[in-house]
């Protein structure tokens, strides 16, 4: 499982103003523990996605720490009160520095 | 002294099985954290605070088939406005290997203080959970799941 994680997330295309939408991500990642011994029985070291976070608009929505205790293709959901238009932008940051990130357009009206 | 070879090699036999015993019952404790672990995580968090139960459902299953994958809802009851919501969630685990699970920053803009994802069970355990709300309180809440297959490549 060497393959660059993707992330997918589901947020409704339109919102009525003032609606509480629910938002869905997942992203392919291996999630290594660093709690696991290889063949030679020397610890494989941990590699996993350490921060989620979302923000609308640039401003900060949510966040979620992650730790080793998460499954692999981490899920997360959470929910969005709707206002105005704008675009999520939504970051994942992994042990190895790398930054995945995905965005999504929302419509209210 | 037809005997006496086979008894030592039996009390040997019995030493061996005692320690391997032993060893047995004991390693499998030492790697795992526990009820300690995650009360020192709660410590170095938030000192002696007082924390009251209520405002959290903490929603997961009974019975885990499978450990690698077991699913947790969190909700916590909050208005969400600027004056009252939740500001952080933490979610530990007393027998993994380590006690962090995730810990969720929520902002008034979520409306809603819920959030899912899937986690990793060694073992059945209990599921702690601390929400900290914007005013500075604390509340808690336990989970035990029972898991049949550990998830941690064992």
């Amino acid at each position: 499982m060497t393959t660059k994680p993707t992330p997918r997330v589901r947020v409704p295309a339109k919102a009525t103003a003032g609606e509480i939408i629910e938002i869905k991500t997942l992203i392919s990642h291996e999630m290594e523990s660093g709690q696991r011994k290889d063949a030679k029985g020397e610890t494989i070291p941990r590699k996993i996605i350490n921060k989620f976070s979302a923000s609308f608009n640039g401003k900060p929505v949510f966040s979620a720490d992650w730790f080793s205790a998460i499954s692999a293709n981490p899920y997360q959901s959470f929910f969005f009160k709707a206002t105005e238009s704008g675009e999520f932008t939504f970051t994942w940051k992994d042990d190895d520095g790398s930054e995945y990130t995905s965005k999504n357009k929302l419509t209210v009206g | 002294m037809l005997i006496q070879p086979s008894t030592l090699s039996r009390r040997d036999a019995m030493k061996a099985a005692a320690w391997a015993l032993a060893a047995a019952a004991i390693a499998p404790k030492l790697a795992f954290a526990d009820e300690k672990a995650v009360a020192a995580e709660i410590k170095k968090l938030y000192g002696d605070k007082p924390m009251a139960s209520g405002k959290i459902k903490l929603d997961v299953p009974e019975i885990a088939e499978n450990g690698l994958v077991v699913p947790i809802n969190v909700e916590i009851e909050s208005p969400m406005t600027e004056a009252d919501y939740v500001k952080t969630v933490h979610v530990f685990a007393e027998g993994n290997p380590l006690p962090g699970v995730v810990s969720y920053q929520f902002t008034p803009a979520c409306g809603k203080a819920s959030a899912a994802t899937r986690m990793r069970l060694a073992q059945t355990q209990d599921i702690i959970c601390v929400a900290e709300m914007s005013n500075g309180t604390l509340h808690t809440a336990k989970a035990n799941i029972k898991v049949t297959i550990g998830g941690c490549g064992g």
